[in-house]
């Protein structure tokens, strides 16, 4: 390995992005766009549905249960629900498996008027029975819920076309075949392209994160710490995933058609736009093979959850897994022609 | 005797369906130039990246100094491609500086961009440079490491008559620092400007090799007289006379050349524009192969 020659493909990839206008300008602009969008559309406060999670019971024990404009979640484990509420993404929970116990949101308008309707349409007795318990935080709007998604999402397109599609340019063009005529070695070019773009990604997120916050105040409640190294090893993951694309072929379109037959299951599965809570188990075990959900999730987890490294260390360990699988490959399969 | 700088000993390339090189060998010493010449599909541009190191050789082997190319022949040859592209967004210079920084020596880039005549367009952008300003910054692409071996592969395709001679001044500044040169070329005007020896390929294989001057002696001893066809008037042509017709032009080929000008004269055919012209490479491709160097 020798660091000159990686140096000074490094340097020259960084200006051929920097220099390339539109794609940087667009690189930029389409989250802050997405994210806007969104907190434009689902800025409407007038809701119609009222979201209650149900742990336990059947569902007959009170009227409650029968109002209409309320949609009744079954959920499987208390804790998270409870965070749920707490960050107005659950108006209501409701323990009906041993004594009937319900949690509010102590700032949720939502939660206020959910409580009336359960002491309106619930026996006097009956009602009497549920323990109120209190929780609060900040809300987490959906633009909050979809930011660490429509980030995610930004570089896993900066990652696979701007490293395969480039690749596979350079190959077509003999930019590849110019510089394996010289004493550059496969290893060496690949590292600075995977390397600029890690670093040229990190640097386009942290202007879109700090924009988009500027503009909407999006939650963060983790460390940036912990957020920067899920960013930074989701995009090394994903960069990998794109030298596999790019190993072999020469043909810009079926390169084009490889890219997009990868990237929009991981648009539609990852969990950028909706949670993949109650969509069929045969997606939610597909979505686990994408390395995009173990982004987001981990992504997720840090900016809404707040959680700790340790918190995120399966995604983690299930990304370096990724990676190492995917470097393997798109190293092996790799051809300068 | 000698190791030559690099030798090829029969090379020959497979592609599935066709014989692209067949049992090619041959030798170039130092500080020569060798041209090899050809027709498009001849399989120049195949051999030549074969002993760049670029494609696989299906069976003979090519030598550097006497060893299979390895790392040191990466280092010390300067390669220009026929058609390559560079990086987009890079000046010219910037350019030159990735690729100075690509090996482990390399020429001093001031001396160099005065060398190739770069200077006037150092800070523009690959993309905007015209073709002859290309050639040049790929020819100095290949130099940037002061090579001992340089392979031009058809340099001067695409290039207007001046820029092509302003190039040939370039690649004999090239030979004057005695550096070995390999040049593939379909203009034989140029091989005979500036090859000491030559190999005329056809269908993969090298169907005659030598220096340009060895080659016309051993193959003509004639020169040839042209006459525009309608001033060719003559009752009769002597038979011993070898009389062509090509594109309304009569050529006569002789050895004789006093005594057959003197009998054009004696029988009143107009030497007004006759032309008279010694054979070239051309010539003797066509003699070789029986079709145009370029057809």
């Amino acid at each position: 390995m020798s660091w000159q020659r990686f140096a000074a493909l490094l340097h020259a990839r960084n200006l051929e992005f920097i220099r390339d206008r539109s794609a940087l300008s667009w690189s930029i602009l389409l989250p802050v766009l997405l994210v806007l969008g969104f907190a434009f559309l689902f800025s409407n406060p007038d809701k119609d549905i009222y979201k209650v999670g149900v742990y336990g019971g059947d569902g007959t024990e009170t009227d409650f249960f029968a109002t209409e404009y309320i949609q009744f979640i079954p959920v499987t484990d208390l804790e998270p629900a409870i965070g749920k509420v707490k960050h107005h993404q659950l108006d209501m929970l409701i323990d009906m498996s041993s004594k009937p116990r319900y949690w509010l949101n102590s700032t949720s308008a939502n939660g206020y008027v959910l409580e009336r309707v359960l002491w309106g349409t619930t026996t006097t007795n009956a009602a009497s029975g549920f323990i109120k318990q209190t929780v609060s935080g900040r809300e987490i709007r959906y633009v909050d819920w979809a930011m660490p998604g429509i980030l995610a999402m930004n570089m896993m397109f900066g990652c696979l076309f701007g490293v395969g599609y480039v690749i596979v340019r350079y190959r077509k063009n003999g930019v590849l075949k110019r510089l394996k005529a010289t004493p550059l070695t496969a290893f060496e070019f690949l590292s600075a392209q995977v390397v600029s773009r890690i670093i040229l990604l990190i640097t386009v997120t942290t202007f879109v994160f700090v924009g988009t916050d500027f503009l909407i105040n999006f939650v963060m409640l983790g460390s940036y710490a912990t957020l920067l190294l899920v960013f930074s090893l989701g995009a090394l993951c994903l960069v990998c995933l794109g030298l596999i694309m790019a190993a072999r072929t020469a043909s810009e379109e079926l390169a084009g058609g490889i890219l997009n037959l990868v990237a929009w299951p991981m648009m539609i599965f990852s969990g950028v736009w909706f949670s993949l809570e109650g969509v069929h188990p045969a997606a939610q075990y597909f979505a686990q093979v994408l390395p995009l959900t173990h982004i987001i999730d981990a992504a997720r987890a840090v900016m809404n959850d707040g959680a700790s490294l340790i918190d995120i260390l399966p995604q983690l360990g299930i990304l370096t897994v990724m990676t190492v699988v995917f470097l393997a490959i798109g190293a092996s399969l790799f051809r300068w022609e | 005797m000698l190791t030559p700088t690099i030798q090829v000993n029969n090379l020959k390339k497979q592609f599935p369906g066709v014989d692209a090189v067949n049992d090619v060998s041959f030798a170039i010493h130092e500080g020569s130039c060798f041209g090899l010449l050809g027709p498009n599909g001849a399989g120049k541009t195949t051999t030549i990246e074969i002993m760049e190191g670029i494609l696989p050789t299906t069976a003979g082997q090519v030598l550097y100094k006497g060893q299979p190319i390895g790392s040191r022949f990466q280092q010390e040859a300067g390669i220009q491609f026929q058609n390559t592209a560079l990086q987009e967004f890079l000046t010219v210079k910037e350019t030159l500086q990735l690729f100075q920084k690509l090996y482990a020596r390399s020429v001093d880039l001031e001396e160099l961009i005065e060398t190739c005549a770069l200077g006037e367009f150092l800070e523009r952008d690959n993309r905007k440079l015209s073709g002859g300003q290309r050639q040049r910054l790929l020819l100095a692409i290949a130099l940037v490491n002061d090579p001992q071996m340089v392979f031009l592969d058809e340099p001067t395709t695409g290039l207007d008559p001046q820029s092509r001679r302003n190039f040939w001044r370039l690649i004999e500044n090239i030979k004057a620092r005695g550096k070995t040169i390999l040049l593939t070329t379909h203009y034989m005007e140029e091989a005979a400007v500036l090859c000491d020896e030559i190999a005329i390929m056809d269908h993969g294989r090298i169907i005659a090799m030598g220096s340009p001057k060895d080659l016309l002696e051993a193959h003509f001893n004639d020169i040839l007289l042209q006459l525009p066809e309608e001033d060719f008037v003559l009752p009769q042509t002597p038979p011993n006379w070898d009389v062509r017709r090509h594109n309304s032009h009569i050529i006569i080929h002789t050895d004789a050349v006093h005594d057959t000008i003197r009998y054009l004269q004696e029988h009143n055919v107009s030497l007004a524009r006759m032309e008279i012209r010694t054979r070239t490479l051309e010539d003797l491709f066509l003699e070789l192969t029986g079709k145009e160097l370029r057809g």
